[in-house]
């Protein structure tokens, strides 16, 4: 594994702009999972309770035109990457304000203008199309960087592999980000996979592979920013193993049978979200009465949101004929 | 004829593939081989591209199928118009997920917000005995996937001018080139430009019988002509050209006029894309039709190496005749 080096580290300002990502990321989480057991939705539900350092330390880092490819568990990607709350909520709720006028859902939802280009849900199938678009940014000459996002299952698959070979070939400016919660689905990381670190893979493919902490709102500072870095000068892909945990199972419902209460615990206990807030009051980054207030405006965004897109129009069934082609298919 | 050029398929699709390019320089091409370098494509349909056009935009890639079809993907989604070659048509399967729920779907699931304009190139057919893993005839897997439109030309001209609106399209094509055709010289307009696609094309016109076909089974279609004349048949082939869509209206108007049809291709038959067409004359024209309609098509196993049996395999001109006899009762 390569070395961090001269690590760059977050100032005040932008610890803060990461924890009011993470918290926008897990008041939305909050809200969806409530409205599901409240049965005011129905769709089936990956959530990234716990591992909000790492999209959000990402989404700090990347700009407006920066892109993103995304899987099934990916909602708190497309939150830290800005995309509008109205319409990612009127897409969950099947609703035609949706981004994809209901006709994605929350694993396909997509909106360009953010970034946010395709959300998956294949394990494995964000990485091919993550390519194309850092081959897109190299044609066009932009310094535009794709980050790929994907589980640590996803690592076992042939798109994986497939995929960081022609990354680090044709030298594109991409970011293979895995959040490594330690299960595919129910079945553990050692039970599945070949080496104890996917960041080792990176070196099978000529490219620099890190292991970081992706609670840890430094470490994942200093990585990403490299990453970047790197692949906006043309050096080319970057693999990023942050480690993390699940805290609520693979979808939302699950028992975590396959865990022992005590790792579980454990973790519940290192909550990277009430500890980068301790942080923020501590290193004197913030204050309560400024942290309060950030929790009110997101709480008033998600909850406009919310009333937004259960409140927008149900689509027609006109729209079984659009998008299928650019010309809509005829009655 | 004045205007008229003599080539073969590689060279219609290499036309083809440089005027796309120079004429838009959001053209891509990719695939494994298809640089100058490495020889132009396993049939040398690209030659010269890498070198007229550059290795920025030509790009040989590792044998990699998802990373091809991705990369073709991302780049179309960013504004380009990517060409990627499947080598053959058999190694569509070992990117199915690319193409299947990813560059027929996108448009669709992003409720038109992303588009999937690429192309993807793929040789095939039975002939060569290049056997059950190099020959398969798969348009109808992809005519079922909504999203994709399949394109099965037969001879030089309508490669060329069928590709030019692959490139062209707003929406994800596949274009199924056949080994036993490509290397069979034609005539091309020296001007010729894209032709729709979804348009069939009556290739000889008759009386008694409609023969809907496409890739090189027009070929052997055309080639039972003769022997169908003898018996006193007279037959129209109508070349189908587009898989998906189909040209149902130059279909049923052929079938109304004749009454009778009979849907010829090399794909297996059984759930095969003559079912479609079958069932879709039997529909729309049940109380015209003056005889069942009749499907020919591979038997259900893998294409086979022998050549005796990989003739069997294929519906030959006289299996045409004989069918021919058959529905004329």
């Amino acid at each position: 594994m390569a070395e961090l080096s001269n690590a760059p580290k977050p100032d005040g300002e932008a610890l803060v702009d990461i924890y009011r990502r993470m918290l926008r990321i897990e008041r939305n989480d909050d809200a969806i999972r409530t409205a599901i057991r409240r049965g005011r939705l129905t769709m089936p539900y990956y959530s990234a309770r716990g591992q909000e350092v790492i999209p959000a330390t990402i989404g700090h880092l990347l700009t407006n035109e920066d892109q993103i490819c995304t899987i099934y568990r990916g909602i708190q990607d497309m939150v830290a990457k800005d995309m509008p709350l109205k319409p990612l909520w009127a897409e969950i709720a099947g609703r035609i304000d949706g981004t994809c006028k209901g006709k994605g859902g929350p694993m396909h939802l997509t909106h360009p203008e953010t970034g946010v280009m395709v959300t998956t849900g294949v394990v494995g199938s964000s990485m091919p199309i993550a390519n194309g678009l850092a081959w897109a940014a190299l044609l066009d000459e932009s310094r535009r960087v794709v980050v790929a996002f994907f589980g640590d299952g996803a690592s076992n698959i042939g798109a994986f592999h497939e995929s960081l070979n022609l990354a680090s070939v044709w030298k594109l400016p991409v970011l293979f980000v895995c959040p490594n919660n330690g299960f595919a689905e129910h079945t553990r990381y050692e039970v599945s996979t070949s080496v104890d670190r996917i960041s080792r893979r990176a070196e099978a493919y000529g490219m620099p592979g890190f292991t970081v902490d992706g609670n840890d709102p430094d470490a994942m500072f200093a990585a990403v920013s490299q990453a970047i870095e790197r692949a906006r000068v043309g050096e080319g892909p970057t693999l990023l193993e942050c480690t993390t945990f699940r805290f609520l199972g693979h979808v939302l419902g699950d028992d975590d049978f396959y865990m022992t209460k005590e790792e579980k615990d454990e973790a519940l206990a290192k909550d990277p979200l009430p500890a980068l807030r301790a942080r923020l009051i501590a290193g004197g980054h913030a204050s309560e009465e400024q942290l309060a207030a950030m929790q009110s405006d997101i709480e008033a965004e998600v909850a406009a949101a919310q009333e937004f897109g259960m409140n927008s129009p149900l689509p027609s069934v006109d729209e079984l004929r659009r998008d299928v082609f650019e010309q809509e298919i005829a009655a | 004829m004045t205007g008229m050029l003599k080539m073969n398929g590689i060279q219609a699709i290499n036309a083809a593939m440089h005027e796309a390019m120079a004429a838009d320089p959001k053209v891509l091409v990719l695939g494994e081989d298809i640089a100058d370098r490495e020889g132009g494509g396993v049939t040398g349909t690209m030659k010269g591209l890498s070198t007229k056009f550059g290795d920025r935009r030509v790009r040989t890639t590792p044998i990699s199928e998802q990373a091809i079809i991705g990369a073709a993907i991302g780049a179309a989604m960013a504004g380009y118009k990517p060409v990627a070659e499947i080598m053959l048509m058999n190694f569509t399967t070992v990117c199915m997920d690319m193409i299947f729920n990813h560059a027929a779907k996108l448009r669709f699931m992003s409720g038109g917000q992303t588009s999937v304009p690429m192309v993807i190139r793929t040789l095939t057919g039975a002939g060569w005995q290049t056997a059950g893993q190099h020959s398969d005839h798969l348009e109808g897997w992809f005519a079922h996937a909504a999203g994709i439109k399949v394109v099965a030309p037969s001879n030089p001209a309508d490669m060329k001018g069928l590709l030019l609106s692959c490139i062209q399209d707003p929406d994800p094509c596949l274009f199924i080139e056949n080994g036993m055709t490509l290397f069979v010289p034609g005539d091309v307009a020296a001007d010729q430009g894209p032709i729709p696609l979804g348009k069939a094309k009556v290739v000889a016109e008759g009386s008694d019988l409609t023969i809907i076909t496409w890739s090189a089974q027009v070929m052997r279609c055309q080639m039972a002509l003769a022997g169908l004349a003898e018996t006193g048949i007279s037959a129209e082939i109508v070349d189908l050209r587009t898989i998906s869509p189909w040209d149902k209206e130059t279909v049923l108007a052929s079938v109304a006029k004749t009454g009778r049809a009979m849907v010829v291709h090399e794909a297996v038959r059984n759930f095969g894309p003559g079912a479609e067409i079958a069932a879709t004359i039997a529909e729309e024209l049940f109380g015209q039709l003056m005889a069942p309609v009749r499907r020919l098509g591979g038997p259900q196993c893998a294409v086979p190496f022998a050549k005796v049996l990989e003739d069997a395999f294929l519906v030959q001109p006289a299996d045409v005749v004989a069918a021919a006899k058959a529905l004329m009762g």
